[in-house]
């Protein structure tokens, strides 16, 4: 079995650590990603207000 | 200090810069955390490779138990001294304390299944930390209940500080009862009982949740700032359309 092999295995507990790790990845990068696009979404409305009455 | 970051036009200017920096270092510690928790620390002698999820596990739950703290103090300040942010703050950090419970609780049940042969067990720091996940959601429900927002607010504030008590419960309820989750091992008389070839991964991985942390309350508080100006924006709108001049005046777009 190769070392790469090996260490995904986790010494048998792979199917527990591996779906903890992506839980955290998934939840964490989930909400880093809806807080990222609000933001940038929250830019984009802002900037259209502020430009409408310029326009007119 | 907080009458100096009470205006929210400076918090923009500041937290605009400090934003790039924060999320790049972010990023970095987080990438150097999982690895040294997937490939440096060595096996524990008990647990063998299981104790890799403590590296998510345990930050997670220190975040948690701190971002409900930031949301208990921001609602202190924002219910005693009307400051502008600290309501912002508060309703920006819970979202992320409800996540960071969430993995905590999902990790240790994926822990415990191996270790302790179940994946739930009703002791009183499991149920504790249950319980401040619902304390975040019920703070989000109740903050958005209402239509005026300023009354949610507060509703939300009153709910955030009664729910402090829970704090000092999961942090010394494996202390006060005789629980299945083990007792301190970081935070406890007498120094860590962790060897510091995994006392360090773990340490920096609270490292690399605190600055996610930092970053997205950051992100969020921007966010909601612009979203009320926009509102603002919206309102004045009508006012200002009458105020113009008729069309056939000086035109504004030249």
């Amino acid at each position: 079995m190769s070392g790469l092999q090996s260490w995904a295995q986790m010494g048998g507990y792979a199917v527990f650590v591996w779906p903890a790790y992506v839980v955290a990845l998934v939840v964490l990068g989930g909400i880093a990603a809806q807080s990222w696009r609000r933001y940038r979404a929250s830019i984009r409305d802002l900037n259209r207000i502020q430009r409408a009455p310029r326009e007119r | 200090m907080l009458t100096y970051l009470a205006n929210p036009a400076r918090f923009m200017r500041i937290s605009g810069v400090m934003l790039p920096p924060l999320g790049l270092a972010t990023v970095a510690v987080l990438a150097l955390g999982l690895y040294l928790a997937l490939f440096v620390a060595p096996p524990d002698y008990q647990q063998g490779e299981s104790v890799r999820i403590m590296f998510v596990h345990v930050p997670a739950a220190w975040m948690g138990l701190f971002a409900y703290l930031v949301v208990a103090v921001a609602s202190g300040v924002a219910l005693v001294w009307r400051h502008p942010l600290a309501e912002i703050a508060a309703q920006a950090a819970a979202p992320l304390g409800a996540a960071f419970t969430l993995v905590c609780l999902v990790t240790g049940s994926l822990w415990g299944r191996p270790m302790w042969g179940t994946w739930w067990a009703w002791d009183a720091r499991m149920t504790s930390v249950l319980v401040l996940f619902f304390l975040y959601l019920g703070y989000i429900a109740l903050v958005n209940a209402f239509d005026d927002m300023g009354r949610g607010a507060r509703a939300g504030s009153v709910l955030a500080l009664v729910g402090v008590v829970n704090l000092p419960i999961i942090k010394f309820s494996v202390d006060w009862w005789n629980t299945l989750h083990q007792a301190d091992s970081v935070f406890r008389m007498g120094g860590p009982t962790i060897d510091p070839s995994m006392l360090w991964p773990l340490m920096i991985m609270v490292l690399g949740y605190l600055l996610l942390f930092k970053t997205l309350l950051l992100v969020r508080m921007r966010t909601a700032l612009n979203e009320a100006k926009a509102r603002a924006l919206r309102l004045a709108a009508p006012a200002r359309a009458a105020e113009a001049p008729p069309p056939d005046a000086t035109p504004v777009l030249r």
